[in-house]
């Protein structure tokens, strides 16, 4: 006999039964009652209409029996919260039972209960059972704080159920506070800015000694912990590493994986000078290897975190090639990710046994892992060049297969082999073309177009190949299309003669008889370049192509850092930040790793570069995607959608608001300089009192005499924001000119180019006097500085604060806009000393409401150079008295839209200056 | 945390739902069934699907989907982990996991689960203390079917510092138990050389001692073992300083170690296979012969060999004569399947003939995989010994024990 009587069924009705043996006065009859309602819940049946029954025996002694009873109020108490009040005497009761099996299960089981009315009784026992003298009961309960926070997060607060929880992080016994962590993390992550987890030192410590002594799964709950705290400096760093390295050897892959995102961390604070820093990275290896032994599950998501440690630190497994070859029943998903890495650790030394295996799973029977090997025979040509000839040749042997999809693949990859290496295997073309017609896929079909255009010179019967496409032309996809355009074109620029006929069908099938936006604009763009000017249009389409580079699947190192804190969680599984997937309203706090501590820096060695990535290569290689505007009119494989629109016709009619103020100071005329009067002085009393405090801060020597007060640059726009574009600057003037000194750091893996800046309206008609200059393709870990002339004859608006500038910022990736105050003084015209009678006269006529008051403390200047310093500024001394003692300075200035500010400043010896302002226009 | 659990049969159906949460309605499962309809296998479903408001993370075992739910971030491995952690148990208590077995002792699966995680929090997951808690059916107790399978016991091995261990445990047999077992995962080429070997190690315990034992375990050539993962219960420390395995051992059995010889260690190879397997473009048969032979075995006896086979799609049937030992071959799965038993290096074991293929057609262009399963008896294959095991704190005195066995993991040999 087993528990699968309690699934027969009678004709009398299962519920009526069990309700007369519920209340029978046997005691095993009544167990084997509840017994049948719990078989009957588990596989889902409703058995709710027993409840008043079940509670009815909850009252007994026999502990079975009340654990059935207390599974089954977990899983109906919240369709009859009425009768649930029922239980609550008996749990309160249990909570003070002298065996603590009973307290424990008697707190575990009401925090299950998911009702309302129930969770304000539910307060006290728990309280009591937090404090209890029994661990296994403290532990229980931090456990209840966290589910009673998921059911009313409010009442655990107001209770102080909280502190009482951060309080057990520091208890005696380890299991506690593992549970303590781990209750805290869960409510933390709902509340991520409530800071409950705020680790320092002495927690830490606490945390380290529990760490050894605790469950494997508490383990994983404090090094998760551990990892969201940053060590204060490489010293710390260094011991925290030394006390987790040991969980790299636990059974637990959980473990492993959670103690190699707390180390891949914090040795980002340490000098790869230390010795520490080498056995660190030694220790790495090995159990990153053996989670490869693991299920397949396992191995999964170890993949997907080796993956990014591969890229953040290529040398941890450089020497492990070989555990990520492919064995022929690995489940579909690990066989793919293998595959990735494998091509990502691929480098001279061992590309020879990598080619052997990729060509190897080439012949495999599962379709999309043959073609993801095929396409990484083509990554491995272009990312290891000596191999590119063997990569090849194994490439042809695979289309002499002729297997369908194998050939399609090839032919793809070949493609980009041909824009990596120009001029050197073009001899395979002929081979190529044998297998024009197998490829239905439109992706093989553009690219084999591509290949026929681009070496339309070398193929006798290119037009002949290319009109045969031609034919279904309507039928292709859009990526086809436009790409047979352009492969036509090209046909046409280089063999004017005998194409004429096939150039003009092609663009009128594009622009005429098409309805797709993109494939009619190139048609209509090739047309007008043809007819207009064929030099020019030959030096377009023909123009030569950048070189495309091997690494363009890796993740951009800000999003890659912010992955290596996540190590072990959902966002390393999805490569995508938390942000991006974790259902809104969370607010999820963005992690960062660890600076290094300047202490003993070192400039980074050499072999840290990604292997296979001499930063030589990198100004002159970008993305094969396809998306980048140099590419739209030459080559497009990628989606027609991807690039952005064209360049020039953006910048004059695109973002309405921001450029229209060019349109206004073309009809206003140059001399549009007419402030509304009325607002400006009100508040410019703010701004002003803080752009003086700026210039008296000179005092610890950062600026010049000669010229006025330069802040230093602060990052204006961040590179995260803008597609790793980061920008800094500051504004100077220097003998009546203002301008803009920017510093533009490309931190993307793609050259930039094509700047162009643009200001809003602002309060002083700031303009750009110059057009962005930016001479050369910023690269990717390029910075430029540049100076921007401004001038102030641009259109005006009130903007709040007052001096307040939103621009926006072009390249070819994007627009992207940002917003900076600019310090005032840099608006100080050089004539703007007053004559002293007209100084006296204004002064009286300065109506109170434009008077201002302030203070600015700890200037150690005396007045001379107070007045010589704010002079460098273009503020002047008009005139100068001492009065009791106490130095006045009259000073005026003028902005660059004509109002006049004038001052009276009072300098008490040894003391705070004390400044008085008026305002005059 | 974990939310909740469905356990979910071949054909797709639920046969058990556990929620530790609030409850999840099972038609999230519908994401789950999506994927398992597009992966063509059922081992090839991913184990992490995403859903608009959950998350699936699934293992496949005993051809059972064990599918988690979760809500919020979680460690992926954690839940893993802890899914392959419930088949083990189950496995413990009943012998064997399959559905009819989960659903004979749908209650005693129900209580485990619920004192394995306490609102998605592992609660109690080592095997002994669970059974302290909830008694696994016996066969006495499922023919009375009086006694309760709940225990009324407080788990004190969670408390203390041993937590592994119960205590009062007494015997009136002490013994020790110690199994090492290698596996070899290996690629061997078409030509006969390795393109990768590698060695899965394990030290397997079944300690059956009165009281308090403290054990020390030692090794003959410990510089072996560089890559190990331990059983919480040994004490790292000595470890690392001393190179000796020191440890108050579980009650019963348990994995003291397991260990990574990797692919940059030479890794002997015992076993060689000849092949010539060959498909003619002109005639609609080809040939077909293998055969085994020892190569390092350190003088030991290969047996419970089994040659496995993926044959092309193209082969029609096989006709195969072996020279000793039976075959099958499936004409449906093209599945070839050979069990040699004893390799006699006197007279090794081949198996030759004709396989007749489709006609017509052209010839298959994938050569099939050969995988292959063996056992060493009284060997490691990697070389590591024992020294010594020694016994403090308990005044009796234990037998002891020591095992050896390698056998073939993920062994391949391509042709």
């Amino acid at each position: 006999m087993t528990d699968s009587k309690y699934f027969t069924t009678t004709k009398k009705g299962e519920i009526f039964e069990l309700k007369a043996e519920l209340n029978s006065d046997k005691k095993e009859k009544k167990k084997e009652a509840v017994k049948k309602v719990i078989a009957s819940m588990t596989v889902g049946k409703d058995v709710s209409a027993l409840f008043p029954d079940v509670v009815n025996c909850m009252q007994t002694d026999n502990l079975e029996l009340k654990k059935l009873v207390y599974l089954y109020l977990m899983n109906y108490a919240k369709s009859q919260p009425d009768m649930a009040i029922m239980a609550v005497n008996t749990f309160v009761k249990d909570c003070e039972d002298p065996n603590p099996l009973i307290r424990a299960l008697a707190v575990r089981t009401m925090g299950c209960i998911r009702v309302d009315k129930i969770t304000e009784y539910l307060c006290e026992p728990l309280r009591k059972c937090l404090k209890d003298e029994d661990p296994y009961v403290r532990k229980t309960a931090a456990v209840c704080v966290a589910k009673l926070h998921d059911i009313n997060a409010q009442l655990v607060e107001d209770q102080g159920f909280l502190d009482t929880l951060k309080d057990l992080i520091s208890d005696s016994n380890p299991m506690v506070v593992a549970n303590a962590v781990a209750a805290l993390s869960e409510i933390a992550e709902s509340h991520p800015s409530s800071n409950l987890l705020d680790l320092n030192p002495q927690s830490i410590n606490k945390l380290l000694t529990a760490l050894n002594e605790c469950t494997e799964w508490g383990q994983i709950f404090i090094l998760d912990c551990l990892a969201n705290y940053t060590p204060k400096d490489d010293r710390e760093a260094q011991s925290i590493c030394e006390r987790v390295t040991p969980r790299l050897s636990h059974a637990n892959s959980a473990v492993v994986l959670s103690a190699v995102k707390v180390l891949m961390k914090f040795m980002e604070m340490l000098s790869k000078d230390l010795d520490y820093y080498g056995t660190l990275l030694k220790k790495l290896a090995p159990p990153l290897v053996t989670l490869l032994s693991a299920e397949p599950e396992l191995q999964y998501v170890a993949l997907r975190n080796i993956n990014l440690i591969v890229q953040k630190r290529p040398e941890i497994l450089k020497h492990e090639m070989k555990v990520f070859f492919v064995k022929y029943n690995d489940p579909i998903y690990v066989k793919l990710e293998k595959l990735d890495i494998m091509i990502r650790l691929a480098s001279q030394a061992n590309i020879a046994q990598v080619l052997a295996e990729l060509k190897e799973y080439a012949t495999e029977v599962d379709v999309d892992f043959v073609r993801k090997a095929v396409r990484a025979i083509g990554r491995c040509a272009i990312k290891v060049e000596q191999s590119a000839e063997r990569c090849v040749s194994t490439l042809l042997d695979l289309i002499q297969t002729k297997v369908n999809y194998v050939v399609q693949e090839a032919i793809v990859v070949i493609k980009d082999i041909f824009r990596k290496y120009p001029n050197k295997y073009e001899s395979v073309i002929a081979t190529l073309c044998e297998n024009l017609d197998s490829l239905d896929e439109p992706e093989a079909r553009a690219a084999m177009i591509w290949i026929v255009g681009e070496y339309a010179e070398r193929i006798d019967n290119a037009d002949e190949l290319l009109e045969s496409f031609l034919e279904g032309f309507h039928d292709e996809s859009t990526q086809v299309q436009l790409q047979l355009l352009t492969a036509i074109v090209k046909l046409f620029l280089k063999k004017p003669t005998e194409t004429q006929e096939l150039v003009q069908q092609v663009l009128s099938l594009a622009t005429q008889d098409s309805d797709n936006p993109d494939l009619r604009d190139r048609g209509y763009i090739y047309w007008r370049l043809l007819s207009t000017d064929p030099v020019a249009a030959k030096e377009v389409v023909l123009a030569e192509k950048p070189l495309i580079s091997e690494e363009t699947d890796l993740i951009e190192p800000t999003l890659l850092d912010e992955l290596i804190c996540y190590i072990g969680t959902l966002a390393s599984v999805y490569h995508k930040p938390p942000s991006a997937f974790v259902e809104g309203g969370r607010g999820v706090v963005h992690k960062s790793l660890p600076p290094r501590t300047a202490s003993n820096e070192s400039t980074e060695s050499p072999e840290t570069a990604p292997a296979g990535a001499p930063s030589g290569e990198q100004p002159d290689v970008i993305p094969t995607q396809g998306d980048l505007l140099g590419d739209l009119l030459n080559l497009d494989l990628g989606p027609p959608v991807s690039g952005p629109p064209l360049a020039t016709s953006s910048v004059q009619m695109g973002a309405v608001d921001l450029l229209g103020g060019g349109l206004d100071s073309l009809i206003g005329g140059p001399n549009f300089v007419a402030p509304p009067a009325a607002a400006v002085p009100a508040n410019l009393g703010a701004t002003m009192g803080s752009g003086l405090s700026d210039l008296f801060d000179l005092t610890s020597g950062v600026g010049t005499l000669s010229g006025s007060y330069v802040a230093p640059k602060a990052v204006w726009l961040p590179a995260m924001k803008a597609k790793g574009l980061e920008i800094s600057g500051t504004f100077t003037r220097q003998v009546g000119s203002i301008s803009m000194d920017l510093q533009l750091t490309n931190k993307a893996l793609q050259v930039m180019t094509d700047f162009a800046i643009q200001f809003n309206r602002n309060s002083f008609g700031l303009a750009p006097a110059a057009p962005l200059q930016v001479h050369a393709p910023l690269s990717p870990n390029q910075t430029v500085e540049i100076s921007l002339p401004l001038n102030t004859v641009g259109s005006v608006m009130k903007m709040e604060p007052l001096n307040n500038l939103q621009v926006a910022v072009k390249n070819n990736i994007d627009v992207f806009y940002f917003s900076t105050l600019y310090p005032l003084h840099i608006l100080f015209v050089e004539d703007g000393k007053m004559d002293r009678q007209m100084f006296l006269a204004t002064w009286k006529d300065i109506p109170n409401e434009n008077e201002a008051q302030f203070q600015i403390r700890d200037c150690p200047l005396n007045a001379e150079a107070v007045s010589s310093r704010l002079q460098s500024s273009n503020i002047f001394t008009v005139a100068k008295r001492n009065v009791e003692g106490q130095d006045m300075l009259y000073q005026s200035l003028k902005l660059t839209n004509g109002i006049w500010v004038l001052a009276e400043l009072r300098i008490q010896p040894g003391n705070p200056s004390f400044t008085e302002y008026s305002v005059h226009d | 945390m974990i939310h909740s659990l469905f356990l979910i049969n071949s054909s797709g159906d639920i046969f058990l739902e556990k929620h530790w949460k609030s409850v999840v309605s099972r038609s999230v499962c519908d994401y789950f069934f999506e994927a398992q309809e597009r992966a063509t296998e059922a081992e090839n479903v991913p184990p992490v699907i995403p859903t608009p408001h959950h998350y699936l993370l699934s293992v496949y075992r005993h051809k059972i989907f064990f599918v988690a739910v979760i809500q919020t971030e979680v460690p992926p491995l954690f839940v893993i982990e802890f899914l392959h952690r419930v088949v083990d148990t189950f496995q413990d208590y009943f012998g064997v996991c399959s559905e009819p077995v989960i659903k004979d002792n749908v209650v005693v699966v129900y209580e485990v689960l619920e004192e394995m995680l306490d609102n998605g929090f592992p609660l109690a997951t080592e095997s002994n203390i669970l059974k302290e808690l909830i008694k696994p059916p016996t066969i006495l107790r499922t023919v009375v079917n009086r006694s309760t399978n709940v225990g009324d016991q407080l788990p004190t091995g969670q408390l203390s510092v041993v937590p592994w261990r119960r205590t009062g445990v007494k015997y009136t047999n002490n013994e020790a138990y110690f199994d090492v077992i290698e596996e070899i995962d290996a690629i061997i080429d078409k030509s006969g050389s390795t393109i990768t070997a590698e060695i899965q190690g394990v030290i397997d315990a079944c300690v059956k001692l009165t009281g308090m034992p403290d054990l020390t375990l030692s090794f003959m050539n410990p510089r072996l073992l560089d890559d190990v993962s331990f059983h919480p219960c040994v004490r790292f420390k000595r470890w690392e300083s001393e190179r000796i395995l020191s440890f108050i051992p579980p009650d019963g059995n348990f994995r003291l170690l397991s260990y990574h010889v990797s692919a940059q260690n030479l890794v002997a190879i015992p076993v060689y296979v000849k092949h010539n397997i060959s498909f003619r473009d002109s005639s609609s048969l080809g040939r077909f012969e293998i055969t085994v032979g020892p190569k390092q075995t350190m003088g030991k006896t290969i047996e419970g060999v089994i040659v496995t086979s993926q044959m092309p799609k193209g082969v029609l049937n096989m006709s195969l004569t072996p020279s000793q030992g039976t075959h099958t071959f499936d004409p449906v799965t093209k599945m070839l399947s050979w069990d040699v038993g004893k390799i006699n290096p006197q007279k090794l074991p081949s198996l030759k003939g004709t396989m007749s293929l489709q006609a017509g057609a052209s010839k298959p262009d994938e050569n099939p995989t050969i995988n292959l399963h063996f056992k060493i008896q009284q060997l490691a294959i990697s070389g590591l010994k024992v020294n010594r095991l020694d016994m403090y704190g308990e005044k009796y005195k234990p037998f002891k024990g020591i095992k050896y066995m390698t056998k073939a993991g993920k062994f391949q040999v391509r042709t």
